[in-house]
């Protein structure tokens, strides 16, 4: 079969983005809202001024970093929907080297954003250990978001919980070194945005251009052709996890050592990018690289639906339904895009 | 001590409920042969229909708000069959969809009945010193039921031949498309109850996120059970229970309560391993997840 035309893709994917925007206005007519008004908060106060951008350029990040690898999974058919759950682990690992760890100072962030990897990538082998005896990884890594939340609750209630905070239920603050430097006036903290077009580059050239990344497709597009030339879809798939996992923790530790400096609920740590990266990563086509431009616009989304939380006292909810909608329209305009290729053959 | 045992037994069967009707709903869809990953946004639709009608008089009839719940599930999933049957779209990602639609729209819808009492609850008929829900001896018969219905009837036959066998369904003349959209709907519509039993007899309350994963361990379940109604009284008394044990020993004991939190979820991972060790996964209806084309093998 041949792959359907990047103009016609890229037409559906614009196309089937409008018609999700549009059914959710007409969501929120139906409660009781004024799409104009919805539309109008979430774009003025997020692509109008510089610190509505600066907004969106923070939501960017762990978009940018967990969408590209999830771009990876989903190109070898390991459905990661617990990059939330790794993206806590990782900020739980980043957090514990910056408060207990005695490294030494020009070592720390480097240091932090090592724990964030592992963590993230530890959380995901689970699922990938899992895997192995059939355990569906949707659900196994599902299952183990909701135990990453009660573990950090755990850790912030309890052995970790800071000295100086009384009632609140965070760390302590980390200590200075461990804190990322941000562009001035914003909480856009730019190692971590470096690190992530780097890293949606190089994921890219891995999937395209390396032997591991033929692999992978193979494995994704072709399991049974995989397993006769010899490819082991196991240790792709351990792989995939640890390196999406790790993508996942990078972004966990960008969030407490460049926003937050300590270690807090994870209601607050994560603001659901775990899930709205997967919107990120279908809207990329599975491309890293693509992610550079599908991060930002799922930015847009985020940082706006604090617009409407604030402005409109909508409940910040409104973003699942957005994020929703729009994976809905995707895979249903797969069918568009597939089409061409059977009028062509006919 | 028997009366301790009882105790246990009602409490966690009241706690499964919710598992047991959503997990009944989904052995519905899937031994026709599609997965729903959504149940979680289908019972967070469905609580909040039952507690928008409920709630609206001191004399609203329950049984309409019961409708409302399973019709509004019924309803989201029809955007899930549509999406699966008509339009052939990955099922799992379709679920993930409906998942977050479901969750989304009942906290935007929902905001405002946050806090509100409710009038009358759905009361509990009293047994000896014990009370039952309704809705749990209702999930009890429906279980009975669909077991009688998937293996002795000629109708439950097709279902599960749509499931199995899909292609020589079609060529005994089955129309497959729509017995998966009518299994789907019908998924849909007892996530929808399960929703309802949290919102007018369990909890008596709406709040945002209500269900709290209890419709991704219902999902879950479906395997660990085997497909099996019968055997899914079993699988949702058992995390019942779990759930019961974790409000029992909340504060009685030195064990962070974050432990039990976690609990359910840690052992539905321990289930599921056991369960694919065994092999379990060769239960699964064989066609299980895949679009249906004519012609195409």
């Amino acid at each position: 079969m041949t792959a359907p035309s990047a103009a016609r893709t890229a037409l559906v994917t614009v196309a089937s983005v409008v018609v999700a925007l549009l059914i959710c206005a007409l969501i929120f007519v139906f409660a009781g809202q004024s799409p104009a008004a919805v539309y109008g908060t979430m774009l003025r106060g997020t692509l109008g001024d510089p610190t509505g951008l600066a907004e969106v350029g923070r939501r960017t990040i762990p978009l940018l970093l967990i969408g590209a690898g999830l771009a990876l999974a989903f190109r070898a058919q390991f459905f990661n929907i617990g990059a939330e759950g790794q993206l806590l682990l990782g900020a739980v690992f980043a957090a514990g080297t910056a408060l207990f760890l005695p490294v030494p100072g020009a070592l720390l962030i480097p240091a932090v954003f090592v724990a964030g990897f592992v963590g993230g990538g530890l959380w995901a082998l689970v699922a990938a250990a899992l895997r192995r005896v059939n355990v569906n990884e949707i659900l196994s890594t599902l299952m183990l978001n909701y135990i990453a939340v009660a573990l950090v609750t755990y850790l912030i209630t309890g052995p970790w919980k800071g000295k100086d905070v009384r009632g609140y239920i965070y760390t302590d603050n980390f200590p200075q070194g461990a804190w990322l430097p941000t562009f001035s006036g914003t909480q856009v903290h730019w190692p971590t945005l470096l690190l992530g077009v780097a890293l949606a580059l190089g994921l890219q050239w891995l999937l395209t251009r390396s032997t591991f990344g033929y692999a992978l497709r193979v494995v994704g597009e072709n399991p049974g052709a995989a397993h006769y030339a010899g490819l082991s879809s196991t240790r792709v798939a351990t792989l995939v996890a640890l390196l999406t996992g790790g993508l996942a923790g990078l972004a966990g530790a960008g969030e407490v050592a460049g926003i937050h400096h300590r270690l807090l609920e994870a209601s607050q740590i994560s603001l659901g990018y775990g899930f709205t990266a997967v919107i990120v990563a279908w809207l990329a086509r599975g491309n890293p690289a693509l992610c550079l431009i599908t991060a930002p616009l799922m930015g847009v989304i985020l940082a706006g639906g604090d617009l409407l939380k604030i402005d409109l006292n909508l409940p910040f909810r409104v973003v699942d339904i957005f994020s929703g909608v729009i994976l809905l329209c995707l895979i249903a305009s797969e069918v568009f895009v597939r089409h061409r290729v059977q009028w062509g053959r006919a | 001590m028997d009366s301790i045992v009882i105790e246990a037994l009602v409490r966690a069967l009241a706690v499964g409920t919710p598992l047991l009707l959503a997990c009944l709903g989904a052995i519905l869809n899937e031994r026709a042969g599609v997965v729903n990953l959504g149940v979680e946004g289908l019972m967070a639709v469905g609580a909040l229909a039952a507690f928008a009608v409920a709630s609206k008089s001191p004399d609203a009839n329950l049984w309409v708000a019961v409708g409302a719940a399973m019709l509004a599930g019924a309803a989201l999933s029809l955007l899930h069959a549509f999406a699966t049957v008509t339009l052939r779209a990955n099922q799992f990602v379709s679920g993930l969809a409906l998942a977050l639609i479901g969750t989304g729209a009942a906290g935007l819808l929902g905001k405002k009945f946050e806090g509100l009492p409710l009038f009358n609850k759905v009361p509990d008929w009293t047994l000896g010193s014990f009370t039952i829900s309704p809705f749990t001896v209702a999930a009890l018969i429906l279980a009975g039921l669909l077991a009688f219905w998937l293996n002795a009837t000629r109708s439950g036959l097709t279902l599960r031949s749509v499931g199995e066998n899909p292609a020589a369904a079609d060529v005994l003349g089955v129309n497959v498309g729509l017995t998966r959209v009518l299994a789907v709907l019908g998924g849909g519509a007892l996530a929808g109850l399960a929703g309802a039993f949290l919102a007018l007899s369990y909890r008596s309350s709406w709040a945002d996120n209500m269900t709290n994963g209890l419709g991704w361990i219902a999902v879950a379940l479906v395997i660990f059970v085997g497909w099996r109604p019968l055997r899914a009284i079993a699988g949702a008394l058992f995390f019942g229970f779990l759930y019961y044990l974790q409000f029992r020993l909340q504060g009685n004991s030195n064990v962070p309560t974050e432990v039990f939190s976690a609990m359910p979820f840690i052992l539905v991972l321990v289930v599921l391993a056991l369960a694919g060790v065994r092999g379990q996964a060769g239960d699964a209806p064989a066609a299980l997840g895949r679009a249906y084309v004519r012609g195409e093998r």
